[in-house]
């Protein structure tokens, strides 16, 4: 690109004035959505979706998941085109031919899936595509368009003069918009050294860097600890008050009702109606989504039988840079929750007793100690590991569901030849029993939705029969009806004698679901409550180091330290 | 979120591009020898076709052990340096022991139980090297390539490793002769392919090496113990260049520093025009099969015609193996 003359930067003409205005007086966008069809070959998945969002409110979208939400954000964002229908912007009727395009009216989507690149640095992600450029020996290229209040970002073309990156200045804003989210990293760090919640922080930041205007979050807390959660609260609210809209899509509804002024519900590709959120409770939102009356979200808890031996019993068992020396057992009918902020330690503990990573300590299995050097070795004593991480190691989504489901267990089908038939029997009667809903059993795990690919992988480390299942995040991303299933599932297992562990970030869900919890922090296992003294506040207090009565261990300082 | 809707346009475009995997190969297989037939009238005869099956066996011995590699996302650079290497291995020791042993026919015998086992070992060495040792698979074998081809130069003095004259004449039915009017080669080609397929489609074994290749990390997470079945992949390959080259020392009776030469192009191509993906997770032993004999049937097309010289097989081979690339590409 050839340096700009000055004054007029060389994407600066894409703007319609009146957006230009707008946007340098800071005012949020208005949105109309009109008619909005969007069909994907033969399968139509928005039937006319019209609405309106005004400038400077926060929207709550509901739906379940395949309600069409997230399809028309994507068309809101640029990502995917309308196949009928219009899309005004401030009242100008807009088509999006692309994510820039959109952004370039101050429309910005955060996904829910990550889209950094892992071996660049956290300022050259939030910059990617809109590098600050300098001309050679320092002399910084000064724009003379004027500029917003909040950085330079949201204007790609008015800093991309000169040849040479100017690194130092964007290292410099960058660091501005971590502050802005409450993320205290040097931006020079590499993305791949983040753990998830960190990365959910820095895509935020790159938002916040590129000045939206109009801002999507898709599930922005699935893996915000709560006190990073109140910090993206706080963010929203000042966002909002500078006049920012912000469109909200989240399966927890105590969020939405804390966060939003106004709810929207989709429902089977199309609106069904809105509301202040004042005026709705979440038993109403959650009826309104599924579009019946949803009965209690958990099973009535069973008594454990007293005085049982452990299915599995762990001492001081310590995985180097994560977790020191915990200690637990679990019963045979039990759920034990493991409850932590994210860092906190839980994921890597159960990592390491897998043999995924390195760890050490005593580990018995049905009083007899074992070795538990990989994840075979562990299946062959009894234990599986769901992981929370379900595209990257709970399923191959390229696989049919049946490859899916009998891998855990192939020695049973292979006499030595693998018996298709006997797979797909399993396969049939692990729809059935686990309530996966599929229009065919030859279709590809990634066609399942959210939650019926979670019942899969449910069913898949259920296959070789485990004694004891650990369960990382069972309900990560998955919407309400799909969570009703899976907890009711988990029951029944426990009534049948499985030893069940839920790792999970959900607090109500944990205090709905499990027996006993254990509660980690910075690594150390610090309580093990029971059912009659769970509740939200003991357990954020424990995992936060804030309950008076225990703290045996000593502060170790921020939970997100990590070797 | 993985929701309905982004799925079902993940559905709709796969199917035709899936069901063009399987059928794309043979077409072109169909294409090629209808031009062939047209092109010379000696093409399309049973003789023909023998001659091309038999030269094909080699290469497409060794593509269905590179398939096993390819799919569990791996990779061998050296099959032709090793096949070459263990061709003059071969050599010496059935000239060695011809005499040694005062059995010539136990020699023969011995000399290819060899071949097998030495490509066995190399393959193992390889897979140690790639999974204890975590090197990738292409430096490994980048590496091994120079070095098994030095050696063999080495062995050599520069020249051939030239098979006595009666231990060859003992040996050469392995090459020449017949069965029910089919080639041995072509038999044991058969065969391989045959096996392969079984062990691809219809055991666990089979089931660990696709679902390692799609998505390691998944794999690991199951259970799967993926050191050793990634080990037993490039074992599985070794032994397939074993058995290819015990088939070829028989033809020329030699191993010079230029035997085998290109075989690693020729067979990852084969396995790549079959439709297997090079990024792994998914393949076909059939369409290896009939990728490595497309091949060889391009290969003759051009010795029996004049339009592009023979000297430019390899590059025509390399033409086919980009297009194919091309076509496959966002198709994951």
């Amino acid at each position: 690109m050839s340096p700009t003359v000055q004054g007029t930067p060389t994407r600066g003409q894409e703007f319609p004035m009146e957006t230009e205005a707008l946007l340098a007086r800071g005012a949020g966008v208005a949105v109309e959505f009109d008619g909005i069809v969007k069909a994907f070959g033969p399968v139509q998945v928005l039937h006319g979706v019209s609405f309106s969002l005004a400038p400077g409110r926060v929207y709550g979208l509901l739906g379940e998941n395949g309600a069409g939400k997230s399809t028309l954000m994507k068309i809101l964002a640029g990502y995917e085109q309308p196949s009928a229908g219009s899309l005004r912007v401030n009242g100008v009727a807009q088509q999006f031919a692309n994510s820039r395009d959109a952004q370039a009216h101050g429309i910005v989507l955060i996904h829910q899936e990550f889209n950094l690149a892992e071996d660049l640095s956290v300022a050259q992600n939030i910059f990617l595509g809109h590098e600050k450029k300098m001309l050679p020996l320092g002399r910084r290229f000064t724009a003379t368009v004027p500029r917003g209040e909040r950085g330079s970002l949201g204007r790609p073309g008015a800093s991309s003069t000169g040849w040479l990156l100017d690194d130092a200045a964007m290292e410099r804003e960058a660091a501005a918009a971590l502050a802005q989210v409450g993320l205290q990293i040097d931006p020079r760090t590499k993305v791949r050294r983040l753990i998830v919640a960190e990365k959910q922080l820095v895509e935020i930041a790159k938002a916040v860097a590129r000045r939206a205007r109009l801002l999507i979050m898709d599930e922005p807390t699935a893996t915000l600890t709560p006190g990073e959660t109140e910090r993206l609260f706080r963010l929203i609210a000042q966002l909002r008050a500078e006049g920012v809209t912000i469109v909200y899509i989240s399966h927890k509804l105590d969020e939405v009702e804390r966060v939003t002024d106004d709810v929207i519900v989709m429902r089977d590709g199309r609106f069904v109606t809105r509301a202040l959120t004042a005026d709705v409770t979440r038993q109403q939102m959650a009826n309104l989504m599924v579009g019946r009356e949803l009965a209690d979200l958990y099973p009535v808890r069973d008594e454990v039988a007293a005085g049982g031996a452990p299915a599995m019993q762990v001492r001081r068992y310590t995985v180097p840079g994560w977790a020191q020396e915990a200690s637990f057992e679990v019963r045979p009918g039990e759920i034990l929750g493991f409850a932590g902020l994210v860092g906190a330690g839980r994921t890597e503990l159960f990592e390491g007793l897998m043999g995924l990573r390195p760890g050490s300590g005593e580990v018995e299995m049905l009083g007899r100690p074992v070795q538990l050097r990989n994840p075979r070795d562990a299946a062959r004593h009894g234990l599986t590991y769901l992981s929370e991480d379900r595209k990257g190691k709970g399923l191959h989504v390229d696989f049919g569901l049946r490859e899916n489901l009998t891998l855990m267990a192939l020695e049973r089908y292979a006499r030595p030849w693998l018996q298709p038939t006997a797979e797909r029997a399993a396969l049939a009667e692990a729809v059935k029993d686990y309530g996966i809903r599929t229009g065919s059993l030859d279709v590809r795990a990634s066609s399942l939705s959210g939650g019926n690919q979670q019942k899969l992988a449910l069913a898949k480390v259920l296959q070789p029969r485990p004694k004891v299942v650990v369960l990382d995040e069972p309900t990560r991303g998955v919407d309400v009806g799909a969570k009703r299933d899976i907890y009711f599932l988990i029951q029944r297992l426990a009534r049948d004698g499985l030893a069940v562990i839920v790792v999970s970030s959900e607090l109500m869900e944990l205090i709905g679901l499990c027996h006993r919890v254990a509660v980690m922090r910075a690594g150390r296992l610090v309580t093990t409550l029971d059912a009659r003294h769970l509740s939200e506040e003991t357990l954020i207090a424990h995992a936060t180091g804030t309950a008076v009565a225990l703290s045996t261990a000593p502060e170790t300082g921020d939970p997100h330290v990590h070797a | 979120m993985s929701t309905p809707e982004a799925t079902h346009r993940g559905e709709a475009t796969p199917r035709w591009t899936e069901r063009l995997r399987g059928i794309g190969p043979v077409l072109g297989l169909v294409l090629l020898c209808i031009a062939g037939t047209a092109l010379n009238s000696d093409f399309a005869t049973v003789d023909n076709a023998m001659n091309v099956l038999t030269r094909t066996a080699f290469i497409g011995i060794i593509a269905v052990g590179m398939c096993f590699v390819i799919i569990s996302g791996g990779i061998d650079l050296s099959v032709g340096s090793m096949a070459a290497l263990i061709a003059g291995s071969v050599i010496m020791f059935i000239n060695w022991a011809g005499p040694a042993l005062g059995s010539p026919l136990v020699a023969v015998i011995a000399g290819a139980t060899l071949a097998v086992v030495l490509g066995a070992m190399f393959g193992l060495a390889h897979g140690l090297l790639i999974t204890k040792g975590r090197i990738e698979p292409f430096i490994v074998t980048l590496g091994t390539l120079g070095i098994f081809r030095a050696y063999l130069t080495y062995f050599a003095d520069g020249g051939a490793l030239t098979l006595d004259n009666d231990l060859s004449d003992l040996y050469a039915p392995v090459y020449y002769a017949s069965l029910a009017g089919i080639p041995v080669p072509v038999w044991v080609f058969f065969i391989v392919a045959v096996i392969g397929g079984v062990i691809l489609n219809r055991t666990a074994y089979g089931r660990y090496v696709q679902a390692i290749g799609s998505n390691e990390q998944v794999a690991r997470y199951a259970a799967v113990d993926v050191d050793r079945v990634k080990i037993l992949t490039y074992v599985l390959l070794g032994v397939c260049v074993g058995i290819a080259t015990l088939l070829y020392v028989p033809r020329l009776g030699s191993a010079s520093p230029t035997t085998g030469l290109l075989w690693e192009l020729e067979a990852i191509a084969a396995v790549i025009v079959g439709g297997t993906a090079l990024k792994g997770g998914a393949g076909s032993i059939t369409g290896t099969v009939i990728g490595a004999i497309l091949l060889s049937v391009i290969s003759n097309i051009l010795n029996l015609t004049s339009i592009i010289s023979v000297y430019l097989n390899a590059a025509v081979q390399g033409f086919v193996i980009i297009i194919v690339a091309f076509l496959q590409r966002g198709r994951r």
